[in-house]
């Protein structure tokens, strides 16, 4: 068993993998590592293997077994891994190892309505929040809330802000927030309470491509600044 | 080779039975919500179980087929100009369906011999309606829209609507007479006191959909309010926000969700969670996992039953009367 580690049932859709310090880099890298070296030899009935901040949800398909729990045999495969292959904490992957994308926003003006307020409420000029958001390498900590959201970690704390009070009832695909200590993407459009410093024209998720999400836990993230009227990505 | 939407009814989606492996991705499972009607309606009309159908939920559209072609209802009772009951009715060129509203649950599987043709989108053909891909256009169904139906059907040769003899007992899978009890597992973050979910009756709040059932009650005390970070969910999981007033989630369930999780509707009990109505009575009771595991396959097995014996009925249909359902 790894130490720190803690197995849950999620009903009887999932296991729950549980790492004893939630919302920490450390604790994110163990449950990325974890995430791939259990996907290295997936078997048929593993359905999916969902990272969270501190928890990863192993999904098993509940008609793979007819004579018995399929959640006690993915428990037997699991305990067997554990004290076998991933008896050892597993190491984390070096940041200069990991995937990073980066993201191309107009920050302000029409694609970021909320900047100045932003500014304001941080007590810093627009051009320091573009400064400090674009200056940070964050962590895809997993996609969820809607196909291909990411929860991305590494927020300067400085940009901290609430939610809106009132949820605006249609955000612009690619918007760029801040809520509260989180910064993320807005995939699609659709309702959403974060503010909105910037947008982005790269398609975050798109059904028809393989693999249909751009991004995937354990990827690192920078946004980079373009200025409005350059076309984004172009 | 279709069908036409002259009227769309109140939220009727295309579904199979769902899209799982995807939640990496931040995708949920969608699909049928009740999974089980699914099945049935898909077996009455000869289709593999979970081939694509027609979700209606409270009030049904208006259809017009411009081919024969064989459908069967499963599910909530509503009011149809073709028999509503359990059983195949083949239906001739140009005729309407009208289905109106749903009498005693929320939704009801409309299943078409040969199954619809529409495109599977990450291995299925439900529709996402929050990703907004999926089904028709990822979206519910609108006046006007054209539903293509699978050309490899046999096409059922009629001239007037033609009733089969027989029908199917839903029950005891979903039995909408009774008063709803659903079983439930305990959830892994124990918040609220043990048992307090099934210590009271609840009641449908009107501020349901796909994604969840809001339920209304005695508020109940969260124990341990910690801010707590996102975590994986599931349909049928029971999460419990700061306001006290349990979310049962639905088929549309996001991924992650950050309230505590206080229990789990076992599997089995999906399909009579699926058909609760706004201001419906709901109340809960414990249940072990092996209890869970017990009870999901009788009833599977009576699905392969249930499923064995249409088959028969089907092939004596064609027999003795010459045409074929489906």
């Amino acid at each position: 068993m790894i130490r720190g580690v803690t197995v849950e049932r999620l009903g009887e859709d999932a296991l729950l993998l549980r790492t004893a310090v939630p919302d920490d880099r450390a604790t994110l890298e163990v449950v990325h590592a974890l995430a791939e070296r259990l996907a290295d030899d997936r078997p048929a009935w593993l359905e999916d293997i969902v990272p969270a901040y501190a928890t990863l949800a192993l999904f098993v398909d509940p008609g793979a077994h007819v004579d018995g729990d399929p959640l006690e045999v993915a428990e037997r495969w699991l305990a067997a891994r554990l004290e076998d292959g991933l008896a050892q904490p597993p190491v984390a992957t070096a940041d200069s190892a990991r995937r990073i994308v980066d993201i191309p926003v107009r920050y302000g003006g029409e694609d970021g309505p909320d900047l100045d307020m932003v500014a304001h409420h941080c007590g810093l000029s627009p051009a320091d929040v573009v400064a400090r958001h674009a200056a940070g390498v964050y962590i895809v900590a997993m996609l969820g809330f809607a196909p291909g959201f990411p929860y991305l970690v590494g927020l300067d704390p400085a940009l901290a802000m609430p939610r809106r009070a009132n949820p605006r009832t249609c955000v612009a695909a690619g918007s760029v927030g801040i809520g509260g200590g989180q910064t993320g993407i807005y995939p699609a459009a659709g309702p959403g309470g974060w503010q909105l410093i910037g947008r982005t024209d790269v398609a975050l998720f798109d059904p028809a491509r393989s693999p249909p999400s751009l991004l995937r836990a354990g990827d690192r993230l920078r946004f980079v600044a373009v200025r409005s009227g350059m076309g984004g990505t172009g | 080779m279709s069908l036409e939407v002259l009227g769309p009814g109140l939220l009727t989606t295309v579904q199979d039975a769902g899209r799982p492996g995807w939640r990496h991705a931040g995708v949920g499972v969608a699909g049928a919500l009740d999974g089980w009607s699914l099945a049935v309606a898909n077996r009455l009309v000869g289709n593999a179980p979970d081939a694509a159908a027609l979700e209606i939920t409270l009030a049904g559209p208006t259809l017009r087929l411009r081919r024969a072609a064989t459908i069967a209802l499963c599910g909530a009772t509503l009011d149809a100009d073709a028999d509503g009951v359990p059983r195949p009715v083949t239906l001739p060129a140009g005729a309407t369906l009208r289905l109106g509203g749903c009498r005693d649950g929320a939704r009801t599987l409309l299943a078409v011999a040969g199954g619809l043709a529409v495109d599977a989108v990450l291995g299925s053909a439900s529709t996402d309606l929050r990703g907004g891909f999926g089904g028709q256009q990822g979206r519910a169904l609108l006046r006007g829209d054209v539903l293509p139906l699978r050309d490899d059907a046999p096409p059922a040769v009629t001239d007037r609507v033609r009733i089969a003899p027989w029908w199917v007992d839903p029950t005891p899978d979903l039995d909408l007479a009774r008063e709803a009890v659903l079983r439930v597992l305990r959830g892994s973050d124990a918040t609220a006191p043990a048992d307090a979910l099934s210590a009271q009756p609840w009641r449908v709040d009107a501020a349901s959909d796909r994604q969840g059932l809001r339920l209304e009650g005695a508020a109940l005390a969260i124990a341990d309010r910690r801010e707590r970070v996102s975590e994986p969910v599931a349909p049928g999981t029971v999460q419990l926000p700061p306001g006290g007033a349990p979310i049962v989630l639905l088929g549309d369930a996001q991924t992650h969700g950050g309230y505590p999780r206080i229990a789990h509707v076992i599997r089995a009990d999906r399909p009579r969670l699926a058909q609760l109505r706004p201001g419906d009575a709901v109340r809960f009771v414990r249940c072990d996992a092996a209890t869970a595991h017990a009870l999901n396959d009788a009833q599977r097995v009576r699905l392969a039953r249930m499923a064995l014996a249409i088959a028969a009925r089907r092939q004596r249909d064609a027999a003795s009367t010459g045409w074929r359902i489906g």
